[in-house]
């Protein structure tokens, strides 16, 4: 077949239409009413996506909007982006998981590690065997080389380099730093990923019990680190302040504004143009324009809105998009790129869709398993700094089962599926705006803990109810 | 008669205490459909996956275009050109067309995929299988009809360049429309110069597509023969009691080649 095909494959531009009637009735572009049949056909089948969470989102700012007058006022709704990051962010690592047909229980707890370490570097100013007392540091850098050498076992060169780094960071002693704290959590996370992914994959047991025993051995260790009662405050450094109390300037949020949409736009058009012209699948023109139209003026109207001054305070001035805002895109970006456009993430989609084949495709599946561990804690890492940096301080309480039930329930509500093989990394910042308008929302109703807890709850088993329903929907539909 | 691409001798495997492949001798030539029939339990599939390097063999010679050679992982498979086409396991759901036929194989860097070479290389070998029933390349696995799928996994197989393709019972849960698809379907890729071997229990598919015949009784080849040379009636006979008249077992001579 290898030789007939070169005349085909030399003129694609000349005559795109040949490889499409050679084909029969496949179809590489649609007319806008078929796009919209097309699509109404896959959530009938069941491929409903983020759709819910978005209705659920809408219906959700009514309900608020109209009970509090506080609740859209431009101050609150930025507090409620940065209030609901640190979570959201920690879900977007939860979705790797999510997507190869795991859980990670522990993700919350080993946040609250990584944000234990960085906040006693800062607080003993790079001593942490001071800050530890000599047996727990030791124990600690064990715990890293145990990482390492896990990470090198699985041939996670990353893990690798970074739990090594962190050894480095840790054992070397270098004064405080908001930068290397930063990079020490972060070290801290991958660390615990790869002991994680090691137990899980290579080992076998099911990450249901792995984690969940974490869960518990991480938060013994965050108690250990700061000590009963203790609180370790990290506000004092500006930059740690700032990460998720600061605001870009006027400047700044016009600048991310341009990056921002004009990056999508760019992104988007010049992919879709590039395929519609060398005859590949594209969507209809118009959805693809309406698409960018609308994220670029949603960015352009949020950016306009949050660049007004919100202070609730006459004598103070606070404007700018809070930095928690390109924090989070940025990890969006990098992370939506991961899963479409590598081989990595590929296989992370072909392991949770079905890993036999996956296997006898030749993907490494105990590798893939295992390093979705790694970008889980490595990713919830990140999410302590935000969070951490929002309290002001780190507590024994860091990470604790509500910051993990945020996080889980996040993916979730946003799409990803619990069965593996459905999910993207925008679910996870759709879902965690969700729960964050819910928290944010019923404290404003002035609602009691017993009543926000009872919420998200319900909301998080009917988030799980329709993927449950959706994908039996789906079974049903093959065949 | 050309040399067979794959020549295996005395190919012996147990599993444990349990011998389930007996000295099997078994060729497979280009541009025929090799048939491998038997009754349950026989050992097909066993004999297939040592192919396919997803059992070790035991003992016993594979030579693959007259040159020894040692099948000890599905890579090593891989990378002489033998695919298997499994029933089942063998696309993910959720992944589309084109994803599931470049798996494990993506073009492109690790970092950037290529996807738009995957999906021109994935729509010219549908379309020169002459499979029309797909209304798009990229259309997820989970919204094909069982069919479609057998059909995507073999020309999946077909993508790699590949000299032998094996097929475990491909028709096993299909319709009748189907089958009748993706038979015609086996027939091209021999058409097309490959070694493909057929594993069936419908014995009106078999007479129909393949050139011979291998008949495994308990794990022993019991025959191989041309399709020309036999009746319906024999291999059933050699299926069941593993000898037929003067074919079969318990001559030393078995194959009437
Ligand atoms: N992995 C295995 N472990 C142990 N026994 C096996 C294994 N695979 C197959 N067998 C045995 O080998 C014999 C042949 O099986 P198989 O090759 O699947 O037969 P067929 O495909 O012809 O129906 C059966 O008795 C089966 O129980
Ligand atoms: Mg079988």
């Amino acid at each position: 077949m290898n030789e007939k095909e070169p005349t085909m494959t030399q003129t694609p531009t000349a005559s795109p239409n040949t490889a499409i009637t050679d084909f029969g009735i496949d179809t590489t572009t649609m007319s806008t009413s078929e796009a919209v049949r097309d699509y109404i056909s896959r959530l009938r089948a069941g491929q409903l996506g983020s759709l819910p969470a978005l209705l659920g989102l809408v219906a959700l700012v009514i309900v608020f909007a109209s009970l509090s007058d506080v609740f859209l006022s431009l101050n609150n709704l930025a507090n409620l982006l940065a209030q609901g990051a640190g979570q959201t962010i920690i879900a977007m690592g939860i979705v790797f998981v999510l997507l190869v047909g795991e859980i990670d229980l522990s993700a919350g707890t080993a946040s609250g590690v990584a944000g234990a370490v960085l906040a006693m570097h800062f607080a003993e100013n790079g001593n942490l065997l001071g800050g530890m007392g000599s047996t727990v540091f030791i124990m600690f850098l064990a715990a890293l080389g145990l990482g390492a050498v896990l990470a090198a076992l699985l041939r996670i060169w990353a893990g690798t380099a970074m739990s090594v780094l962190g050894i480095v960071i840790a054992a070397s002693g270098m004064s405080a730093n908001p930068w290397i704290e930063m990079l020490l959590a972060l070290c801290t996370g991958t660390a615990i990923g790869c002991i994680t992914g090691y137990l899980v994959s290579r080992i076998g047991m099911p990450s249901f019990v792995v984690t969940l025993a974490l869960f518990l051995a991480w938060q013994g260790v965050i108690l250990q680190f700061i000590g009963e009662g203790g609180v370790i405050g990290i506000s004092s450094s500006p930059v740690l302040d700032k990460v998720a109390n600061g605001n870009l300037s006027v400047l700044g949020s016009w600048l991310l504004c341009v990056i921002a949409v004009g990056g999508f736009a760019a992104a988007t058009l010049g992919r879709h143009f590039t395929r519609l012209r060398r005859g590949l699948v594209t969507q209809p023109t118009s959805i693809v324009l309406f698409k960018v139209g609308g994220i670029g003026a949603i960015g352009i109207a949020a950016t306009a809105l949050l660049t007004v001054n919100r202070s609730p305070n006459d004598n103070i001035v606070i404007t700018g998009v809070p930095y928690v805002v390109p924090i989070v895109l940025g990890l969006l970006v990098i992370g939506t790129y991961v899963l479409n456009r590598t081989r990595y993430g590929r296989h992370i989609y072909a392991v949770g869709g079905n890993r036999e084949a996956a296997r006898r495709a030749g993907v490494n599946v105990t590798k893939i398993r295992a390093s979705v561990f790694v970008v889980c804690s490595s990713v919830a890492a990140l999410g302590a700094i935000v969070y951490s940096s929002k309290v002001g301080s780190v507590d024994p309480q860091a990470g604790g089962l509500n910051t993990l039930l945020f996080a889980v329930g996040a993916a979730v509500i946003g799409g990803a599926s619990l069965f593996g093989g459905r999910g993207r990394v925008s679910d996870a910042v759709i879902g965690g705006t969700v729960l964050a308008v819910v928290a944010n929302g019923l404290g404003l109703l002035r609602q009691p803990a017993a009543v926000v807890s009872i919420v998200t709850g319900l909301v998080l088993l009917l988030a799980a109810t329709v993927d449950a329903l959706s994908r039996r929907r789906a079974a049903s539909a093959t065949r | 008669m050309s040399e067979p691409i794959l020549h295996i001798t005395g190919l012996n495997k147990s599993f444990g205490p349990v011998h389930v492949l007996h000295d099997i001798d078994f060729d497979v030539r280009a541009g025929e459909v090799t048939a491998l029939v038997g009754d349950n339990g026989a050992g097909k599939s066993t004999l297939v996956k040592c192919i396919a390097g997803i059992h070790g063999a035991d003992s016993g010679t594979i030579e693959f275009q007259g040159r020894e050679v040692h099948i000890r992982s599905p890579k090593d498979a891989a990378e002489l050109g033998i695919e298997v086409v499994y029933q089942d396991l063998a696309l993910a759901d959720n992944l589309d067309i084109v994803q599931n036929m470049f798996l494990g194989r993506e073009r492109g860097s690790a970092w950037l995929l290529d996807e738009a070479s995957m999906e021109k290389a994935a729509r010219e070998t549908l379309a020169s299988l002459s499979v029309r029933t797909v209304k798009s390349v990229r259309t997820p696995v989970s919204a094909l009809s069982g069919g479609q799928r057998q059909t995507v996994a073999i020309a999946k197989s077909v993508l790699w360049d590949s000299k032998v393709v094996l097929l475990d019972e491909p028709t096993a849960a299909l319709g009748v429309a189907q089958t009748r698809q993706v038979l015609d379907l086996v027939r091209r890729l021999a058409e097309q110069g490959l070694g493909v071997v057929l594993i069936s229990h419908n014995m009106a598919d078999v007479f129909e597509v393949a050139d011979r015949i291998a008949v495994l009784y308990l794990g022993r080849m019991a025959a191989e023969v041309y399709t020309k040379n036999v009746t319906h009636g024999q291999v059933v006979e050699l299926i069941t009691a593993g000898r037929s008249g003067d074919i079969g077992l318990a001559r030393p001579e078995h194959a009437v080649l």
